[in-house]
C-alpha cells in the first residue's frame, strides 16, 4: 500500500506539560497533525509518543522544530506501513 | 543544610552571579521576596511587571549574560507575557520567575490563579512548573543553562507559593559549571563554502544579530576585508561593522536604503550570517536575490531552510565557522563589483532633510549623537522614530543599540533605558521614543526617579500613531483612521511630576542648546521635541513586495 502518511516516534520527558508543548509547536506553526498516541514506558521517567502526519515540504521543518524541544529526547520519522500502529487503531475503532 | 524553596531559589541566584533582579512583589511571590530580604541581591521595583520584564532585557541586551525578573502569579504573570514573547523573537537571555498559587490550589480558579506555564508554552525557549523544593537545585541553574546556550532566549520558572515555603534538607549546593554543549563543524563543508566565495563575482554578507550575540564583529571585518565581501545588515546586527568603511553597504529591508536594497538583488552569492531571512528584512521571499547561491549558517538549525532554502548551510556558533573559513578564502581585491558599488551609492545618495532643517528628526538624531559620548548606549521604542534612528545614529560597538526588533513593542525604551543604565553604571543611556510608544510604559519613570539613572529621553512628538499614519497615507488612501492624537500631554510638566527634569523644545527655539543642557547635567532628563506631523521615513518597501519596490525618498 502506498501511503502519504508518516509516523514521528518521539521519547520524551514524561511530565503533565509535555503534550501541550508537543501539541502547541503543532498548532503553532501551522503544521498539520493526522493522530497521537502516548504512553509512558519504563521507570514512567520518559514516555513514547507517535504523531501522525502527512508527508509534505515542512516534514524536514516539523522534525527540526520537534529536536529543539527541550522534553524531547529522540526524534525518529517512519514511513507509516513501518510503524502501522495507527492503522491498527483505526481497525480497532472500526469494530466498536 | 536545612532550607525553604525561596530560600533555595534565592542562593542559586546568587552563585549564579545574579545581583539585580527587577520585578513587584504579591501574594505568591512573597517567600521570595522574604528570602530577598537578607541577601545580596538588589531588587529594582518596577511599576509594572511589563517594565520589570524590559528593565532585564536592557541589562541582558547589553551584556550579553541572562537577566531575570520576578512577578506574582495571575495578572503579574500576565503583564509580563509581552516582555518574554519580544526576548523569544530576538533570542535575549531572560530567566522570568513568577509565583504560582499553592499546588493545592492550582486549577480551581482561585484568586490570582491563571496558567502561567500553558500561556508561556508558545513564547518562551523552555518553561518549567516546579513541583517540589527539591527540584529548584536542578531547575535554577538549567534555566540559565537554556537561557544563554546556543540560540540565546527567555525561560519561565514558575513557583507554587507552597513550593517557595517547603523545607529541604540537603548536604551540598550543585555544580553550576554546566558544560555548554558546542556543534563540531565539518571541514568539508568549510571547504566548499570557501570554493563558492571565492568562485562568487558578486558575493554580499547579509548579517544579523547572531553577529552580536556571538561577539564575532572582530572576526567579521577580518573575513569581510580579506575577500572584499559587502556587508549589509538587520537591525540586530546594527554596531558590529564599522559604518565609515567602504564594504558597508547599509541596513536592508522595509525601511533600508535604495542603493542596499536594489544592491542586494544583484548579488551572485548571499553569506547569510546569524540571520533568519525575517520578512521585514527580506520582504517577499519569492522575489529576495533571484541571482544567488545562499550559504547559510546559523546557531539554530530550524532558521535553516526555514523560509529560504540554502544551497550549503552550516549549524554553529558563526564566530567559529568565520575563524576557520577565513583561512580558505582568497586575498581578493574585488575591483569591479566594489567599484560598481561605489556608483551605486553615489547615484541615488540617502535621502536626506536640508541641515538647517533642525526639527527634522533626521537632524535631531544626528545633533544628538554629536553631543553624545562615543560608548553611549541606545535605546528605542518602536515606530517613525526608531526607523529615524537605526537608519541615522552612527553605531560604532556591538550591542549599544537597543531595540525591540522582532515582535516590535511600544514601550521597550524607557524600562530597557533603565536595565542598560543598571548594567553599564558608567555610560549615559540615551532613550529615543515617540509620543505614543512613550505612553505605553511611561509609569517607569517613576522607577527612573527613584534610581535617578543617567538616562536622557528624548520624545520626537509628531502628535500620531507615525508609522500607522505613514502607512494609511501610502496604501490606505489617507484613511486617517485612529491614528491622530485628540490631546498631547505636556511632557515636560509629567516628567516634573514624576521628579525629573523635563523640558519642551518650542518650534521658535534652536534646539541644540537644550540638548547641550540636557548632556551636561548628571541624572535623567527628558526633552519633548516637536517634529513635522506628515514626515514619512522614505524609501519604504510595499508590505508585500520585493525589497526593490520601494516608494518614497527618491532624488530627482
Amino acid at each position: 500500500m502506498i501511503t502519504e502518511n508518516y509516523v514521528i516516534k518521539l521519547i520524551v520527558n514524561n511530565h503533565p506539560g509535555v503534550m501541550s508543548h508537543i501539541v502547541g509547536l503543532f498548532s503553532r506553526r501551522a503544521f498539520n497533525l493526522e493522530g497521537i498516541i502516548c504512553l509512558e514506558i519504563g521507570d514512567s521517567n520518559t514516555s513514547q509518543m507517535y504523531l501522525l502526519i502527512k508527508n509534505d515540504e515542512r516534514t524536514e521543518q516539523i522534525i527540526k522544530q520537534l529536536e529543539k524541544l527541550y522534553d524531547v529526547l529522540d526524534v525518529s520519522l517512519h514511513a507509516e506501513d513501518q510503524y502501522p500502529i495507527f492503522n491498527k487503531l483505526d481497525n480497532e475503532l472500526g469494530k466498536l | 543544610m536545612r532550607l525553604s524553596g525561596a530560600e533555595i531559589t534565592i542562593k542559586l541566584l546568587e552563585r549564579l552571579g545574579i545581583d539585580v533582579i527587577a520585578g513587584i512583589p504579591g501574594g505568591t511571590n512573597l517567600p521570595l521576596y522574604d528570602a530577598m530580604y537578607s541577601s545580596g541581591i538588589k531588587h529594582i521595583l518596577a511599576r509594572h511587571e511589563q517594565g520589570a520584564a524590559f528593565i532585564a532585557h536592557g541589562i541582558a541586551r547589553s551584556t550579553g549574560k541572562a537577566a531575570v525578573c520576578f512577578a506574582t502569579s495571575g495578572p503579574g504573570a500576565t503583564n509580563l507575557l509581552t516582555g518574554i514573547a519580544d526576548a523569544k523573537l530576538d533570542s535575549v537571555p531572560i530567566v522570568a520567575i513568577t509565583g504560582q498559587v499553592s499546588y493545592d490550589y492550582v486549577g480551581t480558579d482561585s484568586f490570582q490563579e491563571v496558567d502561567t506555564y500553558g500561556l508561556t508554552v508558545p513564547i518562551t525557549k523552555h518553561n518549567f512548573f516546579v513541583r517540589s523544593a527539591q527540584e529548584l537545585f536542578h531547575v535554577i541553574p538549567e534555566a540559565f543553562k537554556i537561557a544563554e546556550e546556543g540560540r540565546k532566549g527567555p525561560v519561565l520558572v514558575d513557583i507554587p507559593k507552597n513550593v517557595q515555603t517547603e523545607e529541604v534538607e540537603f548536604e551540598k549546593w550543585p555544580e553550576l559549571n554546566a558544560e555548554i554543549q558546542v556543534n563540531t563543524i565539518d571541514e568539508e563543508l568549510i571547504k566548499e563554502a570557501a570554493k563558492m566565495i571565492n568562485d562568487s563575482d558578486k558575493p554580499i554578507l547579509y548579517i544579523g544579530g547572531g553577529i552580536t550575540n556571538s561577539d564575532s564583529s572582530e572576526i567579521l571585518y577580518k573575513f569581510a576585508k580579506k575577500n572584499n565581501i559587502p556587508v549589509v545588515t538587520t537591525i540586530m546586527g546594527l554596531g558590529t561593522f564599522p559604518i565609515e568603511d567602504t564594504l558597508y553597504i547599509g541596513m536592508l529591508g522595509m525601511h533600508g536604503e535604495r542603493y542596499t536594497n536594489l544592491l542586494l538583488n544583484e548579488a551572485d552569492l548571499i553569506l547569510a550570517f546569524g540571520v533568519r531571512f525575517d520578512d521585514r528584512a527580506v520582504g517577499n521571499i519569492n522575489k529576495f536575490c533571484p541571482e544567488a547561491k545562499i550559504i547559510h549558517v546559523d546557531i539554530d538549525d530550524v532558521e535553516i531552510d526555514k523560509i529560504k532554502k540554502a544551497n550549503l548551510s552550516i549549524c554553529a556558533d558563526i564566530a567559529k565557522v568565520m575563524e576557520k573559513i577565513i583561512d580558505f578564502i582568497d586575498n581578493n581585491d574585488r575591483k569591479t563589483w566594489i567599484t560598481h558599488i561605489q556608483d551605486k551609492k553615489n547615484k541615488m545618495p540617502i535621502s536626506l532633510p536640508k541641515d538647517k532643517d533642525e526639527f527634522h528628526p533626521i537632524n535631531i538624531i544626528k545633533m544628538v549623537s554629536n553631543l553624545a559620548p562615543d560608548d553611549a548606549l541606545i535605546t528605542t521604542d518602536v515606530g517613525q522614530h526608531q526607523m529615524w534612528v537605526v537608519k541615522t545614529y552612527p553605531f560604532k560597538h556591538p550591542k549599544t543599540l537597543l531595540t525591540s526588533s522582532g515582535l516590535g513593542t511600544m514601550g521597550f525604551g524607557l524600562p530597557a533605558a533603565i536595565g542598560a543604565a543598571i548594567a553599564n553604571k558608567d555610560k549615559t543611556i540615551i532613550c529615543f521614543s515617540g509620543d505614543g510608544s512613550f505612553l505605553m510604559n511611561i509609569q517607569e519613570l517613576a522607577t527612573l526617579a527613584d534610581l535617578q539613572l543617567n538616562v536622557k529621553i528624548i520624545i520626537l512628538n509628531n502628535g500620531h500613531l507615525g508609522l500607522v499614519r505613514q502607512q494609511q497615507q501610502l496604501f490606505y488612501h489617507e484613511h486617517y483612521m485612529a491614528s491622530k492624537f485628540a490631546t498631547s500631554p505636556d511632557f515636560a510638566v509629567i516628567a516634573k511630576g514624576f521628579g525629573i527634569n523635563g523640558y519642551n523644545i518650542k518650534k521658535d527655539e534652536r534646539p541644540l542648546e537644550a540638548f547641550k543642557k540636557m548632556f551636561s547635567e548628571k541624572g535623567p532628563y527628558l526633552i519633548n521635541i516637536p517634529i513635522e506631523e506628515f514626515e514619512n521615513v522614505v524609501p519604504m518597501v510595499v508590505p508585500g513586495a520585493g525589497i526593490s519596490e520601494m516608494v518614497g525618498g527618491e532624488i530627482v
